[in-house]
């Protein structure tokens, strides 16, 4: 098939100025019948039978693609071409039919997100339908970002997030010494300070109720503090896993395997449901403390199977070391063995705090409401029926900035610490 | 004196290096662990006995009385507690091999296209990982389920495949397979499995004896196709279709009758299942790949086999051991992953029996412990079987 193609010749350096041209202008022709046929109905080839028809443009693209598939032709950028894009036959088809689709389907997409949509405005009426209606996440976005808080007390909110990133900050940037002052604040003290303030209660702020609690805050407020506190369980028991007593190392395996097998969503199930009842009699215990206690102990054991990935990439060395200075089993792991250890997992750790973000929507089948929950209900507002796909995407976005954006972090340090070692 | 006695006592914690040290605190840990199991279940005791309700699973015989959408088994109202949670547990199974199915197609191709000489096909396999690892998977379900699939046309306008199969926002419906004698054509296949399972050893066996390659593809091939066909021809076996058939419910409600319905909860937990989970076995393929060293490409070309040889013989056994742990542990993430169901109204485990049953029963310890443990047998019994399989393809160092 490819023989026949190959009437002018067989494509060579030495015709170059005959084949460049006519392929070129084929893949032209090709681009072009696609924009017509499918942005304005015109189609160029309409005397050909139907069948053949819906391949035109493949085929143009295809002879054209072959037609300039030139080895060492000694232009640079028509070598690079070939080399990218257009290797042999079977990458060429490829090329041609990605090309196609990006062509046919980003265009009526962007008109949808950003031309064709409404952005300003309080009410449905407003929006033209012709694209998407961004009025709905604009009327919604204190709700999304704060869930039911109370719209006088959102600057309570704002002023711990901003605490917390000013201080992650000023981490980064001040001298080791009293970086380690803002560490020990930011893990011991900040979570208190921020906790009585987002809750209320006391210094003459207004008690707000849990219930009241939702939109990416509360993924965040969740996310954080679960985070904290699983870290220290989970380096008790990734310790207790490679303990050499069989009581200890046995009853951390049970543990980390069980909250490894079960899915999130029944440890839910089980901290709302479940756990009043194994609470003393006549005790209450809120259900977003519940939500938490149950998503640390599940990720738990989690960060424990990745701080022993770090403790057994430790060479053997360096506890012989420890051992030979007199040291005894904390103290040796203390000073010596986890600094290296958890040196070694921090991009594990990161992964599993994106992995525990990307979580944190499910707590909406115990009834709390973060982005997800509070679009969910948004979208089915009397006022607002109909705008799901725009709430979605919307909610879709900021989770893939976060995410995103972690994840980059989270490679940037991995290949900082690989170079270390 | 020696370390060790200096390092003696409690400091020894953990380490087991002295006998105080060795048993202290596992005794320590075995009274713990008594202490929170005896205190939860006291609390649990006096709370129940306080609400009038006893422990037992002796509700699950009880008549379930309510109705589940989608069922793989005989199933009504008048079913017991224990067919129910049966049927929840099959339609979790059911989602999580079509999952598991769907997403190691995609992540194989996704994985290669990847490591792709082609500029555009990488970027583009690279951007589809990027985008759907980075949204959480509940987002993407919904997605799917409240706009994508809601905004597909009414069945009296589906979408139509060559007049078999129908797709609208009632789901989608496939032709059903009516048998006769399936039997016969069931052992039919499993004797040709048998078959090519020789036919390879005979082959392997003369390669290895005589040099001589006998096209066992080919063979196994013509096996696989003419004993069933036999069967047809011989066995009295026969398949005809049943065809949906679009019918008029009221004066404005259509559907079709007949055939398999694929309902759309179905279609998003499997669409957002294999499309999430896919990103992930696709870096395990990459990974995979990648970790073969190219010296071995270069030693398999050099010996004089094909491209495809190469890929076959040398590159993919190779590849497969640093595959198959982590992807694994994707399979396992994706049958966990599939009880997000409940959130759709899926009828899966979760939906079905920690949410229906356990509202009509109140025994949340009960039936929320059930499903726990059933989870941790699943999750179980996929690792035995993939760690069976890993140890079955691992180096063999003599």
């Amino acid at each position: 098939m490819i023989k026949t193609l190959n009437i002018l010749g067989k494509p060579s350096r030495n015709k170059l100025s005959l084949f460049v041209p006519i392929g070129f202008s084929l893949f032209a022709l090709a681009i072009i019948d696609v924009i017509l046929s499918s942005f304005f109905e015109i189609n160029i080839t309409s005397i050909l039978p139907r069948w053949l028809n819906f391949f035109t443009p493949i085929l143009f693209g295809f002879v054209g693609l072959h037609y300039i598939r030139i080895e060492f032709s000694g232009n640079r950028i028509l070598d690079k071409l070939n080399k990218n894009i257009n290797s042999n036959w079977f990458n060429a088809i490829l090329t041609l039919i990605i090309i196609f689709v990006l062509i046919k389907n980003i265009p009526p997409l962007l008109n949808w997100l950003l031309i064709d949509a409404d952005f300003v405005g309080t009410s449905k009426e407003e929006c033209s339908r012709e694209g998407a209606c961004w009025i709905f996440i604009n009327v919604w976005i204190k709700r999304l970002m704060y869930g039911l808080y109370p719209n006088a007390e959102i600057w309570r909110i704002n002023l711990s997030f901003l605490m917390l990133i000013g201080l992650v900050i000023s981490a980064f940037f001040v001298p080791i010494k009293i970086k380690k002052y803002i560490i020990i604040f930011l893990l011991f003290v900040f979570p208190f300070i921020a906790i009585n303030l987002i809750s209320g209660g006391n210094f003459g702020l207004e008690w707000v109720e849990t219930t009241a609690w939702g939109g990416l805050s509360l993924t965040f407020i969740i996310s954080i503090f679960a985070l904290l506190f699983c870290f220290p369980i989970g380096m008790f028991l990734a310790l207790g896993r490679r303990s050499s007593a069989p009581v200890i190392r046995y009853s951390s395996i049970g543990f980390i395997e069980f909250w490894r097998g079960v899915p999130l969503i029944t440890v839910l199930f089980m901290a709302s449901v479940m756990m009043p009842m194994f609470l003393p009699d006549g005790t209450y215990m809120d259900k977003l403390v519940r939500v938490i206690i149950a998503i640390t102990l599940f990720e738990a054991a989690y960060m424990a199977e990745v701080i022993r990935g770090g403790l057994q990439a430790l060479p053997r060395g360096q506890y012989d070391a420890g051992k030979s200075l007199g040291m005894g089993y904390w103290r040796m792991h203390l000073l010596v063995i986890l600094p290296q250890a958890l040196k070694l997992v921090i991009p594990g750790i990161a992964n599993t705090f994106l992995a525990l973000v990307k979580d944190t929507p499910l707590i909406l089948v115990v009834g709390l409401l973060e982005l997800v929950g509070m679009i969910d209900m948004a979208k089915s507002n009397p006022d607002w029926l109909g705008f799901a796909t725009e709430g979605y995407i919307f909610a879709g976005i900021v989770f893939w900035i976060i995410c995103y954006s972690m994840s980059r972090y989270s490679q940037f340090l991995e290949r900082k610490y690989k170079t270390d070692r | 004196m020696d370390i060790k006695n200096t390092t003696k006592g409690f400091t020894n914690f953990f380490s087991g290096s002295s006998t105080f040290g060795k048993y202290f605190p596992q005794i320590l840990t075995v009274f713990f662990i008594i202490f929170i199991f005896g205190y939860f279940t006291y609390n649990a005791q006096v709370n129940m006995d306080n609400r009038g309700i006893d422990f037992g699973l002796r509700f699950l015989g009880e008549e379930a009385s309510f109705d589940i959408q989608f069922s793989l088994i005989e199933y009504s109202g008048a079913s017991s507690y224990a067919r129910a949670y049966l049927v929840g547990v099959l339609n979790t199974i059911l989602v999580a091999v079509i999952g598991i199915f769907f997403a190691t197609i995609l992540g194989v191709v996704i994985g290669i296209s990847r490591l792709s000489s082609n500029y555009l096909i990488a970027k583009v396999a690279e951007w589809y990982i990027e985008i759907f690892r980075n949204i959480p998977l509940l987002l993407q379900l919904f997605f799917w389920y409240f706009a994508a699939l809601r905004a597909l046309p009414l069945p009296k306008e589906a979408i139509n495949f060559f007049d078999t199969a129908y797709l609208s926002v009632k789901g989608l419906y496939i032709p059903k397979f009516v048998w006769t004698n399936f039997d016969i054509f069931f052992y039919s296949i499993i004797a040709s499995i048998v078959a090519i399972i020789f036919v390879f050893k005979y082959a392997k066996n003369q390669q290895e004896q005589t040099g001589r390659r006998i096209p066992s593809f080919f063979i196994s091939f013509g096996i696989i196709v003419l004993l069933p066909l036999l069967t047809f021809l011989i066995g009295g076996v026969s398949l005809s279709f049943e065809y949906p058939v679009l019918t008029q419910l009221s004066k404005t409600i259509f559907n079709y009758i007949g055939g398999v319905a694929i309902i759309p909860e179905l279609m998003a937990l499997a669409l957002a299942l294999s499309l999430y989970t896919a990103t992930f076995i696709a870096e395990c393929v990459r990974a995979g790949i990648m970790g073969v060293t190219k010296g071995q490409k270069e030693a398999a070309a050099s010996i004089g086999l094909t491209p495809g040889q190469v890929l076959r013989l040398v590159v993919m056994p190779q590849a497969l051991r640093i595959i198959i742990p982590p992807t694994t542990n994707q399979y396992l993430n994706l049958t966990k992953n599939s009880s997000l169901a409940a959130a759709i109204a899926y009828p899966d485990l979760v939906l079905v029996f920690a949410g229906t049953a356990m509202m009509q029963t109140g025994r949340a310890i009960e039936i929320v412990s059930i499903t726990m443990l059933t989870y941790l047998s699943l999750s179980i019994a996929i690792s035995i079987f993939m760690n069976w399989y890993n140890k079955k393809i691992a180096i063999k160092e003599k």
